[in-house]
């Protein structure tokens, strides 16, 4: 601002003036963000520390270390890191085969426009998609036993079946995060390491792994808090308990019996915002890294 | 320079090459020997069939029909891996998880050199390029023209047989252009390697190789060396993708052309008869006339001077035979402005006459 | 950059090269492989929703009568039909609101606080860390004071959830609108609209948002589908949006709800395919 030098003294305070109304223009997001974001996201840390009365207490926390509360923290766990990796493997293998599909475009855009609608697709209407395919009445199912296979819907309500349907969401999910990350694989550097004396397997070992392995790893993060998340398929498939988390949360918020445990549930959302947020501040650690290299 | 990195070049002959895709004619019929040692420019618009037919040498595509044979050995079915040539691509090739030095160690590393002797040759190979002090850095931490550079020293560590440079200084801006382009001369003649480069830059072309090949629509029109495809257009093609051209009405007799009024010797390619006569404006001079009222064909009045640094392009209206281009050291051109008369005259180069 | 890449893919003779690097030899070979490596994924992700069509149109197990009885008993529940409603209503007014918070708050801070712009973009991206079932949480309290301010006759409607609506699509909507707001100069626009005695309402209204009008239709439409689907914050808070309804309904006549669900989906698959339409028309007419 080269105006600046040399102007009168009051010519300062206008300026003043001007930026603080330039600020008046950004109050109401802030606002709005500060009362219906950030204000509840505090209040679960801070009564997750307190009585339901206001006093400070640790018995909230000291519930996490009852053993339904572990026992469903290393089922969310177990379903978290096994959805996160089979989608993983199985969305960047789909990503490769439309990668390197016809250059037309119609397959990736086809593909792509229809990940993007699963990705997003859970709750009610997905569990019951499940429940009519392979539930006990489902489709699949009764074709099933009508060729004579004896097969029961049960393991859908189990943590089994929330896995698989869980991959419903997390495969087409991995397809979109992984995508850009082929395409910043430029044709080059295969042509390059055939013209030094690789073969496609030292591409593949040299060349195409160590580019790709940030981003894998990123996108397993990203499918891991996804699933870690998730409450509206799990709730809607299984209407009792609290297998994982999410329903324990459920479960905590909605008994109204038990006095004096209304803030264990901010307590188990406090446990379940921690680990989110770890996997997806290492996700976009990961892609921040990946990005230097595929552009 | 070290012993190890001079190698006798190799002859690389294109026999009868053919590539189609689909309805497309990439390539048709091309034959091209490269002498040992040789630096050959492909020059031609996109879609010429120049990349085509460096990527057959280079065995990353296949080819529909022909054979290429390097040091009097057929390798057209051999697979890209197996042929020994060192290639440079357009832009983005560096592996960006790697640094320059381990860049150019990445071939000595697939053929199972040892660490320390192909840390030593890498550091060679920078040291050619000018790169001793980048070693360590990664390629989004270098100039374009910087990577430009690694990409060569990662070609000519393998010590290939041939070196094949697909449009290298197409994404760099003019001044590395130039620059990396006389670097890229310079190693080649070093190093002493067979060279196939492709491009769509005449000057680039004419600059570096020791002959110019021409192509368009999948054919070689000329092969020849620099002067001799400037100079002598051997088609009408050439005449006008090498170089400007004014054209101007001609009739051809014998061995001379008759251009307005003047006469010139022609090329053996020219037609005999009536035809159009592509001249180059450096072979155009002019001289200052007073008067207004000639007929002398070769009269017209100035309409455009173009000061364009060391050379001057004068914009001469002949009227009837339209506009006509000259270039002239500037120095020469200081006395001529916009509205004066001037008169053609043009230097006894063998010029092309084409049909009309 | 962008321009760099046109012309290094256009000077390139051969018309097929493919992004990983596969070559056109191999490339021909794997086409049969990589359609029957497709077919599992296919089978897997289409099951289930034909399931859910062929459930909701038998009026008994696998061999019963094609029936649409499902589907018409929809009309004649009013439960269904009102929550249908308040979801249509949520959906426009999570967008309305959100439109009037974000866009104006982007295209400022892009003009006049460029240093704010950072924090703007945490706070619109947060939502995708604070999972909804933690919001919800915390959200308890204070839709207690909500309630408690609501007037009587409006007690219990579903409507309130938009307040927690907006902040659930706003990493969306955000995203779709830098997209937007990126491919023009807003600087430039208003600035040359200011110049020409522009006051900041006509900037905002007459030249910014027709520029970035297919980014807001974007927007417009995630934020539908986003809440159309919506089934975490309503069922946890006790308000009964369609997701509630629809899992509510399951237990007196499964066969209503998956017509129901199945019908809902349709609407959202449809509205998202409108939207990498638009997406794509987008992009198109600027490369031209």
């Amino acid at each position: 601002m080269t105006s600046t030098v040399g102007v009168p003294a009051g010519q300062s305070t206008r300026t003043g003036r001007r930026f603080s109304l330039s600020w008046l223009g950004v109050v109401p997001f802030f606002a709005y963000v500060g009362l219906f974001l950030l204000l509840p996201t505090g209040l679960v840390v801070i009564q997750a520390f307190g009585t339901p009365e206001g006093q400070p207490t640790l018995s909230n926390i000291r519930a996490l270390g009852e053993s339904y509360v572990l026992t469903a923290f290393w089922r969310s766990i177990q379903l978290s890191f096994a959805t996160a990796a089979i989608g993983a493997i199985f969305g960047a293998l789909l990503a490769y085969l439309v990668v390197s599909g016809p250059a037309d475009g119609l397959l990736r855009r086809t593909v792509t426009a229809v990940a993007g609608v699963l990705a997003q697709f859970g709750g009610v209407t997905l569990a019951f998609a499940f429940m009519v395919s392979v539930g006990n009445q489902g489709l699949v199912t009764l074709l099933l036993q009508d060729t004579g296979i004896s097969v029961s819907g049960g393991w859908l309500y189990e943590l089994s079946g929330l896995i698989v349907v869980y991959l419903y969401f997390q495969i087409p999910l991995m397809v979109l995060v992984f995508l850009p990350a082929l395409d910043g694989v430029k044709p080059q550097w295969r042509e390059a390491t055939e013209s030094l004396g690789g073969s496609t397997w030292a591409y593949w070992r040299h060349v195409a792994a160590p580019l790709l392995a940030p981003p894998f790893m990123g996108a397993f993060l990203l499918l891991f808090a996804n699933a870690f998340a998730a409450y509206a398929t799990a709730a809607a498939l299984i209407s009792q308990g609290g297998i994982i988390i999410p329903l324990q949360i459920r479960a905590a918020m909605t008994s109204e019996t038990v006095l004096g445990q209304e803030n264990v549930a901010k307590a188990l959302a406090l446990g379940m915002v921690i680990v989110v947020a770890v996997a997806m501040a290492l996700y976009s650690w990961m892609q921040r890294r990946s990005a230097r290299w595929l552009q | 320079m070290t012993e190890s990195l001079t190698r006798a070049g190799v002859e690389v002959r294109l026999e009868g090459l053919r590539r189609e895709y689909g309805a497309v004619t990439a390539l048709d019929g091309l034959d091209l020997t490269i002498e040992p040692g040789e630096f050959i420019a492909l020059l031609g618009p996109s879609g010429c069939g120049k990349t085509t037919a460096l990527r057959l040498l280079a065995g990353l595509e296949d080819a529909d029909g022909g054979r290429v044979v390097v040091g009097g050995k057929d390798v057209t079915g051999l697979p890209t891996n197996k042929r020994d040539m060192g290639m440079v691509f357009q832009a983005y090739s560096l592996f960006p998880h790697m640094t320059a030095r381990q860049n150019v160690a990445f071939g000595l590393r697939l053929r199972k050199v040892g660490e320390a002797e192909r840390n030593r040759r890498a550091g060679e190979m920078l040291e050619l390029v000018g790169l001793s002090a980048q070693a360590d850095r990664y390629a989004h931490q270098m100039s374009g023209g910087q990577q430009q550079r690694v990409a060569l020293a990662r070609a000519l560590a393998i010590q290939p047989t041939v070196l094949l440079l697909d449009e290298p200084l197409s994404a760099l801006d003019a001044k590395v252009r130039a620059s990396l382009r006389d670097e890229i001369r310079r190693v080649q003649l070093e190093v002493g390697i067979t060279t196939l480069f492709v491009t769509h830059d005449q000057e680039e072309a004419l600059a570096v190789a020791d002959r110019v090949g021409v192509m368009n629509a999948g054919r070689l029109e000329q092969l020849g060396a620099p002067t001799e495809v400037y100079g002598q257009p051997a088609t009408p093609f050439v005449a006008e993708f090498v170089g400007l051209s004014n054209r101007l009405p001609a009739t051809v007799s014998g061995s001379k052309a008759d251009v307005l009024g003047a006469s010139l010797p022609t090329v053996a390619a020219s037609v005999s008869g009536p035809g159009v006569a592509l001249v180059r404006p450096e072979a155009v001079d002019l001289v200052a006339v007073d008067s207004a009222g000639s007929d002398d064909p070769l009269t017209g009045s100035i309409v455009a001077v173009s000061f364009l640094g060391a050379v001057t392009r004068i914009t001469v209206d002949l009227g009837t035979h339209g506009k006509v281009l000259a270039q002239m050291p500037t120095s020469q051109a200081a006395g001529f402005s916009t509205g004066d008369r001037a008169r053609l005259t043009f230097r006894p180069a063998p010029i092309l006459v084409v049909k009309a | 950059m962008a321009a760099v890449t046109t012309e290094l893919t256009k000077t390139g003779d051969s018309p097929r090269r493919n992004g990983i690097g596969l070559r056109a030899r191999s490339a021909r070979r794997t086409r049969v492989i990589r359609v029957l490596a497709m077919l599992p994924f296919g089978l897997f992700f289409a099951v289930p929703l034909i399931a859910l069509i062929e459930f909701s149109t038998r009026s008994s197990d696998l061999y019963g009568e094609r029936t649409l009885e499902y589907w018409r008993a929809i009309g004649d529940n009013p439960d269904l039909l009102i929550a249908l409603r308040d979801s249509l209503l949520l959906a426009l007014i999570t967008s309305v609101v959100a439109l009037a918070l974000l866009v104006p708050t982007m295209v400022w801070v892009r003009l006049r606080l460029p240093k704010l712009q950072r924090v703007v973009e945490f706070l619109c991206l947060l939502p995708l860390t604070i999972p909804a079932l933690v919001l919800v949480v915390g959200l308890g309290p204070i839709y207690l004071w909500i309630a408690y301010f609501t007037p009587a006759e409006y007690d219990s409607s579903p409507l309130v959830l938009a307040f927690a609506y907006v902040v659930l699509v706003m990493p969306y909507m955000y995203r779709a609108l830098d997209a937007g707001l990126q491919a023009i100069d807003v600087r430039t626009l208003s600035e040359a609209a200011r110049s020409l005695g522009a006051g900041w309402f006509t900037v905002m209204v007459r030249v910014i948002l027709p520029n970035v009008f297919s980014a807001v239709l974007n927007a417009s439409l995630l934020a539908v589908a986003l809440v159309l689907g919506e089934f975490t914050v309503a069922s946890l808070l006790n308000y009964d949006n369609l997701q509630v309804a629809i899992n509510l309904q399951a237990q007196a006549s499964v066969g209503v709800s998956v017509a129901l669900a199945a019908a809902a989906l349709i609407f959202v698959f449809i509205l998202l395919f409108a939207l990498s339409f638009v997406g794509r028309r987008r992009s198109t007419a600027k490369g031209k």
